[in-house]
């Protein structure tokens, strides 16, 4: 093996162990902080060896042995010489074997304390994405523009409040467990919105490492509790976005409106995938949630070779449901726009007009008007709305679109 | 594992009799399931002294250490096994004294 294969070896043994290893030791020292240190620090053990040793047969159960070795040397350092006794239970493995059944996994576990609801959001955000995803400090407070040491502070302090609190490393009570993944997806949604519609003048505009490890986490969650519908809804509405990407930016940095993407450059097996997961949900479930709703609209979007085919009555429908389920003004917005399409922009810009006052700072709110005045002939109007969608829009893109848009008005 | 569940309040009155019934019922749950491990209402911060015997001598200043308009006005020490019951509990805890509560575990 050369070196380039052992660099990419150690990548993908990252990707699919990182979470493992890290869960395995938090449950064997009950300690993230340790867990994490001793994880990190195999992983660098395996840089140094594996190039001259060569890849070991079970990388994950190397980087486990190797992890807890390394946690174990600096326990006892921390401990007292005189205290023997704790010593010896340090000694003694008491791990149970592994079970089998998915919700057992260990790092389910680790991703319920990550996303524990006496945390902070940005908080659980900022732990997933390190203890769960295996990314870096430094990475993540790159995703979110935040200080490298401002993320570190933040990070110290949640494990410092899991450990005294004592915040539980277990899987939630069946009592429990619906709001408590509904808090992990939350998680999950949350990463991945800040990769599809990035904030900030100096990114790009959609950050595919973002959106990439959302996925990635997901469809981890997915595998850890197959039977959760709305694990299966969030993972197919990531899917049916992602696989708009290439085609929602625009060679020149412009955000491209749904209606005039190249639909042949959509990601044919992302949205074969995505669709196989809306029909499987559909069959079975009598009362989806949010996100397996998203996912229908989504799916009638990317069902469409041609924006005029798309069934704008089952979007309608679909958002009417969702509007039961949750009644928000961007839930409305939303639906607004699908009116449009259906009953024609006048009547989208009544529903629209009523939203004022709990969206007034939005910039999607102005956007849409400005669309919709723009298709009623109302230029002035239009352009004052542009103007203010333009002032409160964050993604460099979507400023861009809004730009020309406005520019475009007679 | 201990956690103190403090009241905040910042409403003038004290507890109201329904409010009071629904305590001692919390009351009586805790110490019938092993959770309980002290409580109390305080009177009014404007009857607190402050001391700060720091010094040559004790000094005594009339009046709560901070003037703010949320203040303490009553705790429990209960024991759990973890903060998912102990955050469980003060959700009932602060239902039943109809006030806002923290939860914050002992060293």
């Amino acid at each position: 093996m050369n070196a380039v294969d052992v660099r990419e070896a150690i990548t993908q043994v990252h990707h699919d162990e990182w979470a493992r290893v890290v869960a395995s030791l938090a449950r064997r020292f009950g300690d993230l902080d340790i867990a994490e240190d001793a994880t990190a620090e195999a992983f660098a053990t395996a840089v140094g060896r594996w190039p001259a040793d060569g890849v070991p047969p079970n990388p994950g159960a190397w980087l486990t042995t190797t992890a807890k070795r390394i946690a174990i040397d600096r326990l006892r350092r921390e401990y007292k010489r005189d205290d023997k006794q704790k010593e010896a239970q340090l000694l003694y493995d008491d791990d149970p074997p592994e079970p089998l059944g998915p919700i057992e996994d260990v790092r389910l576990r680790l991703i319920f304390t990550c996303c524990h609801p006496a945390l902070a959001m940005e908080t659980r955000v900022a732990l997933t994405l390190r203890m769960v995803g295996g990314l870096t400090v430094p990475e993540i407070a790159r995703a979110f523009l935040v200080q490298e040491t401002a993320m570190e502070r933040r990070i110290t302090r949640a494990k410092a409040k899991i450990k005294a609190a004592r915040i539980p490393y277990r899987v939630p009570s069946a009592e429990d467990l619906p709001a408590r993944v509904s808090a992990v997806l939350a998680v999950l949604f949350l990463v991945f919105n800040e990769g599809y519609l990035a904030t900030g003048p100096g990114t790009d505009p959609v950050r595919h490492d973002l959106t990439a490890e959302a996925i990635r986490l997901t469809r981890l969650i997915r595998l850890l509790l197959p039977e959760d519908g709305e694990v299966a809804g969030l993972l197919a509405l990531m899917l049916l976005i992602e696989a708009r990407r290439t085609a929602r930016v625009s060679a020149g940095g412009e955000l491209v409106s749904l209606d005039e993407q190249d639909r042949g450059a959509w990601d044919a097996a992302l949205i074969a995938e995505g669709h196989r997961l809306v029909r499987e949900r559909l069959a079975i479930e009598l009362n989806p949630g949010r996100y397996q709703i998203l996912a229908a609209i989504n799916a009638v979007h990317t069902s469409a070779r041609d924006v005029r085919d798309t069934d704008w009555s089952q979007v309608v429908a679909l958002y009417d449901q969702l509007v039961r389920l949750d009644p928000s003004p961007i839930i409305a917005l939303n639906r607004a726009i699908a009116v449009a399409e259906l009953d024609g922009p006048e009547v989208a810009l009544a529903i629209v007009d009523d939203l004022e006052d709990s969206l007034a700072a939005y910039h999607a709110y102005h956007a849409t008007r400005a669309d919709l005045l723009r298709r009623l002939s109302r230029s002035q109007q239009s352009r004052d709305a542009y103007d203010k969608a333009i002032e409160l829009a964050g993604n460099t893109a979507e400023t861009a679109y809004l730009t020309r848009r406005r520019d475009q008005l007679r | 594992m201990k956690y103190l569940v403090s009241v905040i309040d910042d409403t003038a009155g004290a507890a109201t009799p329904t409010e009071m019934a629904a305590i001692d019922a919390f009351n009586d749950r805790l110490e019938s399931q092993g959770y309980w491990v002290f409580a109390g209402g305080l009177a009014a911060p404007g009857t607190a002294t402050v001391i700060d015997n720091r010094g040559a001598e004790a000094l005594f200043t009339d009046g709560p250490f901070v003037e703010s308009k949320e203040y303490l006005a009553g705790f429990w020490i209960i024991e759990a096994a973890d903060l998912d019951v102990a955050l469980k509990l003060a959700a009932e805890g602060s239902r039943a004294c109809n006030r806002k509560v923290e939860v914050r575990p002992f060293q």
